[in-house]
């Protein structure tokens, strides 16, 4: 099964992931009493949720596989979400990106010399950013927008409808929406996937586009190409790179500052695109979410995007769950998710794991048996639970660069 | 000799940079920098502020020994921030609910907190140990969900609880009884100085920060406990060859330094009399700040603790003055660790390069003295 599996090409695995995550919602669905799961808003929320997310692990993955660890990932967030908000009011939308871009690239800038060249500890050059961050954003927004947290409403770059699918147009000729006629049919399984796939796609943000679309890119840059190979190798065995002649500190520098610059990207995407203004403290964290879905994802692009994905699920499901049943349904979700990583971890002899997954999910299965709904700050902290769990139980099973972390001396 | 200047000029190469960059932001902004430098030294004249100084560096150095402890052995305790809120919380709802006398009632409520902040850090401890989970990711975790989950969900039952009459007053834990709020400690202070006015009152928690410390520096370096945590965190494989057992060793570290932040709990029980709705945050972080700056020193992360809050404090005035923003102290705060933590990075490499170069001549030398 799972070597059959591997075999497939990328694509139609992804696809098999995704059908199966859905038939699982898809059951979960017809026996509580909620249609939040499937929902059209459910994803598209998942969707808003998971750039940041994503751009944030991604800008990890970049820093992690050339030897940098990056903490300070959420500090570049919030960088770019300040420079993003500001170049918005001031140049417009794409600018705004830009420059946002560049405020994390800064911070990129700043942990690449701290760590590169002074080989201050990874981790403590990351905390100090992340405690530089706010206190610059705390001062610029104070000085130019007479207010330490809040700045004045920011342009949008603007959505787009995917033709035929959603309903999208094509030079000012309105296409058939598709999914939508699929979702009004109301047949079991096929309208659930319509519905969620109808969020994807319709007003879907220029930048989420652009993210899905470092997914492949990535792959391609890291894992096809001469510079990927340079890139890797600082992270891998930096001696062995230096002995052919690459230029290590070079490509180290190089690759911590793609990751700031993608961390202010999604930084950018949360002031200018989610919440339509600079606001302290909106950054949630997911400068840190996004490192666990760097580990979740195996320190792989598709594996962040997947990670990030499962994370803005949670967060988004939660966002448009005012009375709290859908939360109560993700609780049966969690409970077949934890039986099937106990039996995951039968199959492999592991007796502490089965027993804990088992314990878990038996839980979850009371919880759910018993209550009605879910307090709002359950779903709230399912997330960071998720994150755990998953570290819990897979943790060893992942492999980061093998010289992640680790200061590395030329000629040394 | 040159050691000695070396480690001497890293802080004062830190604080240099430091004063320039500000003055750099006071400038771009036309703020005058003299001016409000020199508010905010004659605002740290008065010894009003000098009691809030002391009051807001209390707090930081507690949450700074926390971290220190976990870096001393390369453990990066970064839930400082959730230990202490969880130990907060159940520190000021057990003693809510008991009536002691006072010595007793103090103890109860800093044991509690002690206990409950360390099992909290224990968490990320067990994490680590039994499942190899990185201690920075579940750390934020943790802190994540006892800021999302605990304190969200606190609110809610005491919105419930109250239904439309609550204020911000009214919500939090039950008011503690006197006897369980650590003394105030005005008048040691007023031995030394005239009496304290405007109603400031300087926390007695500054005491037991301090015996903190001392016990910090004895711990690590007069007992068997300290020495092993330092040579695990030097070189875990010699330890580990030694005899030292690394994961009971991590564990230990954790729940140590969860037990120090917890009594952060406890200086801000003592302050507000209950679990608030809005207890301070950020303490953590600024904790592991001053530990970076103080090179986990007992009497550089007391000095640190002192900048911080003598920065914090003393911007304050700057808001009547309008001399500048006062968050250019944050700026200072963030701008001095990055360059702190740079600063000590090359004066050590300058020291190691000194001492390899030492050990050479010496080697050199003493072939020389053998005959060929």
């Amino acid at each position: 099964m799972t070597s059959r599996l591997s075999s497939m090409p990328a694509w139609a695995r992804w696809m098999i992931y995704a059908a199966s995550g859905v038939l699982l919602l898809t059951i979960v669905q017809s026996i509580s009493d909620t249609d939040r799961l499937t929902q059209i808003s459910t994803s598209r929320e998942m969707l808003r949720w998971a750039v940041p997310i994503f751009l944030a692990g991604l800008g990890g993955l970049f820093s992690e596989r050339a030897g940098v660890v990056n903490i300070g990932l959420e500090g570049m967030l919030i960088l770019g979400m300040w420079f993003g908000a500001w170049g918005s009011i001031e140049y417009g939308a794409w600018w705004g990106l830009l420059i946002g871009i560049v405020g994390g690239m800064i911070g990129g800038l700043l942990h690449a010399v701290a760590t590169v060249t002074f080989q201050v500890d990874h981790i403590i050059s990351g905390v100090a950013i992340n405690i530089l961050a706010p206190a610059i954003t705390r001062y610029l927004s104070e000085e130019v927008w007479d207010s330490p947290t809040t700045s004045p409403q920011t342009a949008e770059v603007g959505t787009w409808d995917v033709p035929f699918l959603a309903g999208g147009t094509i030079f000012g000729w309105e296409s058939p929406d598709w999914l939508l006629t699929a979702s009004k049919w109301e047949i079991w399984y096929l309208s659930d996937v319509a519905q969620l796939s109808r969020g994807l796609l319709r007003s879907t943000s220029w930048v989420s586009i652009i993210a899905l679309l470092l997914v492949p890119f990535t792959v391609w840059l890291v894992w096809r190409t001469r510079f990927g190979l340079r890139l890797r190798i600082c992270g891998e065995k930096p001696a062995a790179g230096e002995a052919q002649g690459i230029n290590i500190i070079r490509y180290k520098y190089i690759a911590v500052i793609i990751s700031g610059g993608l961390a202010g990207l999604g930084g950018a995407f949360i002031s200018t695109e989610l919440s339509g203004l600079f606001q302290g403290g909106n950054s949630a964290g997911r400068g840190f979410i996004g490192l666990a879905a760097l580990i979740f994802g195996n320190w792989r692009p598709g594996g962040v995007l997947l990670g990030a994905l499962l994370f803005g699920y949670v967060f988004g499901l939660d966002l448009k769950d005012l009375d709290g049943t859908a939360s109560h349904a993700m609780l049966l979700v969690n409970a077949i998710a934890l039986a099937g990583v106990a039996a995951w971890a039968f199959s492999r002899r592991r007796v502490a794991d089965t027993v804990l997954a088992s314990a878990l999910g038996v839980g979850a299965l009371c919880w759910w048996l018993v209550a009605d709904t879910v307090p709002s700050w359950w779903s709230n902290t399912l997330p960071y639970v998720i994150v755990l769990l998953v570290l819990v139980f897979f943790s060893q099973r992942l492999r980061m660069p093998a010289a992640n972390g680790q200061p590395y001396r030329k000629g040394g | 000799m040159r050691t000695y200047a070396l480690s001497l000029a890293a802080p004062v190469g830190a604080f240099v940079l430091t004063v320039i960059v500000s003055t750099l932001a006071l400038l771009a902004f036309g703020s005058n920098p003299v001016e409000a430098y020199g508010d905010m030294l004659s605002h740290a004249s008065k010894l009003e502020t000098q009691v809030d100084i002391l009051n807001r560096a209390t707090p930081f150095y507690l949450s700074a020994v926390a971290a220190a402890i976990g870096f001393r052995m390369n453990l990066f305790n970064i839930g400082v921030e959730g230990q202490y809120l969880v130990a907060f919380l159940f520190a000021a709802q057990i003693g809510g609910l008991i009536s002691l006398p006072q010595v007793l009632h103090i103890l109860v409520i800093m044991l509690v907190a002690m206990a409950v902040g360390s099992l909290y850090a224990g968490l990320a401890g067990i994490l680590k140990t039994a499942r190899g989970v990185n201690e920075v990711i579940s750390t934020i975790m943790l802190n994540s969900i006892a800021v999302g989950g605990l304190l969200a969900w606190l609110q809610q039952e005491w919105q419930a609880e109250q239904g439309e009459a609550f204020t911000s007053t009214t919500l939090g834990t039950n008011p503690i009884d006197e006897s369980g709020l650590f003394p105030t400690i005005n008048g040691l202070l007023e031995i030394f100085t005239r009496d304290i006015g405007q109603g400031k009152q300087l926390t007695g928690m500054l005491l037991i920060a301090i015996l903190v410390g001392v016990l910090y520096n004895l711990l690590l370096n007069r007992t068997r406990f300290g020495f092993d945590l330092r040579a695990s965190g030097i070189n875990p494989f010699a330890a580990r060859a030694g005899g030292i057992p690394p994961k009971r060793m991590v564990l230990a570290a954790m729940m140590l330094s969860g037990a120090v932040a917890g009594l952060i709990g406890v200086v801000e029980l003592a302050d507000r009399g209950k679990f608030p709705p809005d207890p301070i945050q950020g303490l953590g972080f600024q904790g592991i700040a001053v530990a970076l700056l103080g090179r986990n020193n007992p009497g550089g992360m007391a000095f640190a603790a002192l900048l911080f809050a003598f920065l914090d404090v003393s911007s304050g005035v700057l808001d009547s003055t309008g001399a500048a923003s006062r968050e250019i102290a944050v700026i200072m705060q963030g701008v001095v660790l990055l360059t702190a933590v740079v600063a000590y990075g090359v004066a050590n490499r300058l020291r190691e390069r000194d001492e390899a170069s030492e050990a050479a001549e010496a080697l050199l030398a003493e072939r020389e003295v053998v005959p060929a």
